[in-house]
């Protein structure tokens, strides 16, 4: 007789991802489960030991650890372990030891692995969710570095299978089937009309068949464009693992095409990728769209500052990081705008919701005020719309502050109402700002020149962009206005031979690697950029467009690339040191607390940044430019 | 001055009454004797021997759901089984059996275990799984908690339907937990101090000083699995994985 493990079965019930698996699949697993306890400090897995089932927490608490004996997380009923050493070479990645005595169910690797390959939802909780962590987990991998600063080219494991746009159903399943991939591309035949813009029409996947077409009852004549998704998220080849993986999440799609100068190369599925990736960031910002009010996502404060840490742990770099960071910071305005939306009802007119500043460019950290504004719709009536949009900015504004984002001290945010203006108010804003630049003007253009487009009428952000490279790229009194506003801060060469600090505030033997680094790194790399007409608004995209433009002497631009990540890091690695010694971070550093390969590397980074500046006064003299 | 004596100490470790049976030797007599095939093959598998370390005795956790509490009258209904070992307790060796009880089926009782008349109804008497039953305690050593009912209840159930009774060695969890809790009569300083409530060594109690979750009762297979939980949790509290099989079993 066939045993009933009902005790079991209510545990697992109650839990993610057991809860979405059918009756049958539980009591399988109920009945092949084996338990064990383990006494408070008991070690329960070992590095590298031969793991041979999935750990489930029935009551109890553990801790995980890294390799290297870091406490890296904290487990408690209903948390499971050993999912990572599972799905590698069945060896313990991250030693486990009971925090409480702790029972266990361990879960066979066997069933384990027929669960992970027949529910798609089990799999992707089980690599991606977090619900029931009190910490987040992550795979420390020894190459994690090297995978995500690698472009999404190094996971195209074979050419897109297509088919042409005027096949059935049925054709498209056969293909996929002797193709054996569960995703399709859609392309139009070539030479039409349409690929000549874009030979992608669309994709289905295997849920397709299952939802769009089985489910629905339609013939497998249907023509495959009647079910397939037409509007595609897609990622540029050389754009790097991280950011694929963050966009897939953030749009909630698994596949992924590839495009290179606007042709598939692949198709990439976020099973395929995630194994390979550290899951930090990405948990965050699934929570961030799962939290129901502003409470939720104030909560999720420590998460971030942590995601943070971990990522200067695992040596990512300060790209990554600043990225990272700025996905973070815009899924928060994202979802506080939906909130927003929710309660004060659908916006009167349309409306763009903009970053400005570090998040625009990219290269958030963790000590961040918020920069915001809105473009709003030019049928946009002050009178009967502004009291909406102020309820909108002010829920924002707060709510972000709520989370960690400290209100902005120069008012740069859309509860001012000058920032909060329709479109061709904004326009005039920058001509009067380029064509008649004055000291204060000059200062907005720093900060508005970064602007990012984070929710509704995002094109509108794109074509600001667009509108300010056309207009300054020819200015030559405004690049020298701006060139010269570029050399107000400047790196503090004297602090190696007489330590020369901040005079300000409490810490007197220190120095501010934004205002002296970072931040006139940034500065000059815009005006640069503004010369060449670059779009891109990350400093190092920014860059790449200088250096390609070739107006920098040969080397020099490698170099400011070099210098910025260099200055940047330590001003990274800084401020998680703070917040692993529990101090509130900032972007102070203390010459003792540096390394003699710190000090002489920084020496070299804040060398290059003032010949860079020198290189800025003589190149764009007002009547050199012509 | 009221002390305890060193020497007291030590003997309240193993309370009085705890002797360590010599249950090979005894299960080989009792081959001899056997007159049932299926009985002589169960104490012919023998046990282990006396100094194996716990953690490679081959165990089986059972429990009983019966209709009442006299052994002489009162039959069991469903039999828990979950084979174990110390280190891991296996479900997908478990059993669960409902039986038809020879005694009748009292209401109070189905108040407890909850198995019905027309459950019972349906269901086996003890003699049809009785080789499986042997076949599945064969060679190991039983845990149960409150050995009373599971050694009595057996070894009435086998000697109304072959005429011959049972033997067998058991850990018994209850008795593991009097040994702490249970080891000296209240003396004078409990009395003078004292009103000390009585810990309970009832199982749930039991379970919830290791904090093992809470189980609802009275399902035998959950209490098996219950019972196997608290030896777990027994051992790695109060002995060790070396500990001799012999310090715990009776």
């Amino acid at each position: 007789m066939q045993a009933e493990h009902l005790e079991i079965m209510d545990f697992l019930r109650r839990y993610p991802p057991f809860n979405e698996l059918p009756e049958e699949a539980l009591g399988r697993v109920a009945a092949n489960i084996d338990v064990s306890y383990f006494k408070a400090g008991t070690q329960i897995l070992e590095f590298d030991q031969e793991v041979d089932a999935w750990y489930v927490i029935r009551s109890g608490a553990v801790e995980v650890y890294r390799r290297n004996g870091d406490l890296y997380n904290r487990l408690s009923e209903g948390g499971y372990f050993g999912e990572f050493g599972l799905l590698r070479e069945n060896r313990v990645r991250f030693p486990i030891v009971a925090l409480e005595d702790t029972l266990a169910y361990l879960i066979p690797a066997p069933i384990f692995k027929e669960l992970f390959e027949q529910y798609e939802n089990f799999a992707d909780f089980v690599e991606v969710e977090d619900r029931s962590r009190l910490r987040q987990t992550v795979a420390r991998r020894e190459d994690a570095n090297e995978l995500l600063t690698s472009s999404i080219e190094v996971l195209i494991g074979r050419a897109p299978v297509t088919i042409e746009t005027g096949s059935t159903v049925r054709e498209a399943a056969i293909r996929m089937s002797d193709e054996g991939v569960s995703s399709l591309l859609i392309v139009h035949p070539s030479g039409s009309d349409q690929a000549n813009v874009s030979c992608m029409a669309g994709m289905i996947t295997d849920r397709d068949l299952r939802n769009r077409v089985v489910a629905k009852g339609l013939s497998y004549d249907t023509p495959v464009t009647q079910i397939m998704t037409a509007e595609l998220i897609h990622a540029e080849h050389n754009q790097l693992v991280f950011e694929a993986m963050l966009a897939m999440l953030q749009h909630n799609v698994h596949h992924l095409p590839i495009l290179k100068h606007g042709t598939p190369v692949g198709v990439i599925a976020l099973s395929d990728i995630i194994r390979y990736e550290s899951q930090n960031s990405l948990f965050v910002v699934s929570r961030i769209f799962r939290a129901n009010s502003v409470e939720e996502l104030s909560t999720l404060e420590g998460e971030v500052r942590s995601c943070f840490s971990r990522m200067v742990h695992e040596d990512a770099n300060s790209k990554m990081i600043g990225r990272a960071m700025a996905v973070i910071g815009r899924s928060f305005k994202q979802r506080l705008l939906e909130l927003a939306e929710e309660k004060l009802g659908p916006p009167p007119v349309p409306y763009c919701f903009l970053a400005l500043g570090s998040m625009a460019r990219q290269e958030q950290l963790i000590v961040t005020d918020q920069d915001n504004a809105l473009v709003l719709d030019n049928s946009f009536d002050p009178m009967k719309h502004d009291a909406y949009f102020l309820q909108l900015a002010q829920f924002v504004s707060d709510g972000l502050a709520a989370c960690g984002y400290t209100y902005c001290k120069g008012e740069i945010m859309a509860t001012t109402p000058k920032w909060r203006q329709p479109l061709r108010v904004w326009e005039r804003y920058f001509d009067e700002w380029i064509d008649e630049p004055t000291p204060q003007t000059l200062l907005n253009s720093f900060i508005f020149f970064d602007l990012d487009g984070v929710w509704g009428k995002t094109e509108w952000a794109d074509h600001l962009s667009r509108y300010i490279a056309n207009k300054a790229q020819h200015n030559s009194r405004f690049l020298a206005c701006m060139a010269r506003n570029a050399l107000l801060r400047t790196p503090p060469l004297g602090f190696f031979k007489e330590f020369v600090m901040e005079p300000s505030g409490q810490q007197t033997q220190s120095i501010d690697m934004k205002r002296r680094g970072t931040a006139p790194l940034a500065d000059l790399i815009r005006v640069h950029a503004l010369a060449v007409g670059s779009v891109a608004r990350n400093s190092f995209d920014r860059l790449q467009d200088v250096i390609e433009a070739d107006i920098l002497p040969q080397g020099r631009g490698q170099d400011l690339r070099d210098a910025l990540e260099f200055i940047s890091m330590v001003r990274i690695r800084h401020q998680a040191l703070d917040l692993d010694a529990g101090q509130k971070p900032d972007n102070k550093i203390e010459p003792e607390n540096l390394s003699d390969f710190e000090r002489k590397n920084l020496k070299d980074a804040f060398q290059i940044l003032s010949s860079a500046q020198k290189f800025i006064k003589y190149r764009y003299q007002a009547s050199r430019i012509g | 001055m009221f002390y305890l004596s060193k020497k007291q100490l030590k003997e309240e470790e193993l309370p009085a009454g705890h002797r360590s049976p010599d249950w090979p030797s005894r299960l080989a007599q009792l081959a001899e004797q056997a007159r049932n095939p299926s009985l002589k093959a169960f104490y012919e598998a023998g046990v282990v021997a006396a100094n194996t370390p716990i953690s490679e005795v081959p165990l089986v956790a059972m429990d009983f759901e019966t209709t009442g509490i006299d052994a002489s009258r009162d039959e069991i209904v469903s039999i828990g089984l979950v084979s174990m070992s110390l280190e891991r307790i296996r479900m997908s060796e478990s059993q669960h059996w409902i039986l038809k009880p020879r005694a009748d089926l009292r209401d109070e009782s189905v108040v407890i275990h909850g198995i019905t008349h027309s459950e019972v109804e349906s269901a086996p008497d003890l003699t049809r799984i009785r080789e499986q039953l042997l076949e599945t305690l064969a060679g190991r050593v039983v845990v149960v908690h409150h050995k009373g009912i599971e050694r009595k209840f057996l070894d009435a159930a086998l000697k109304r339907r072959i005429g011959e009774g049972i033997e067998f060695p058991c850990i018994d969890t209850m008795e593991l937990e009097a040994r702490l809790h249970r080891r000296k009569p209240s003396g004078l300083i409990d009395k003078l101090f004292g009103q000390k409530p009585r810990v309970s060594i009832r199982l749930p109690e039991s379970r919830e000083r290791y904090h093992l979750p809470h189980y609802p009762a009275h399902n035998a297979l959950t209490d098996a699995l219950s019972c196997a939980e608290l030896l777990q949790a027994q051992v790695a509290h109060r002995f060790s994985p070396d500990t001799p099989v012999s310090t715990l079993w009776s």
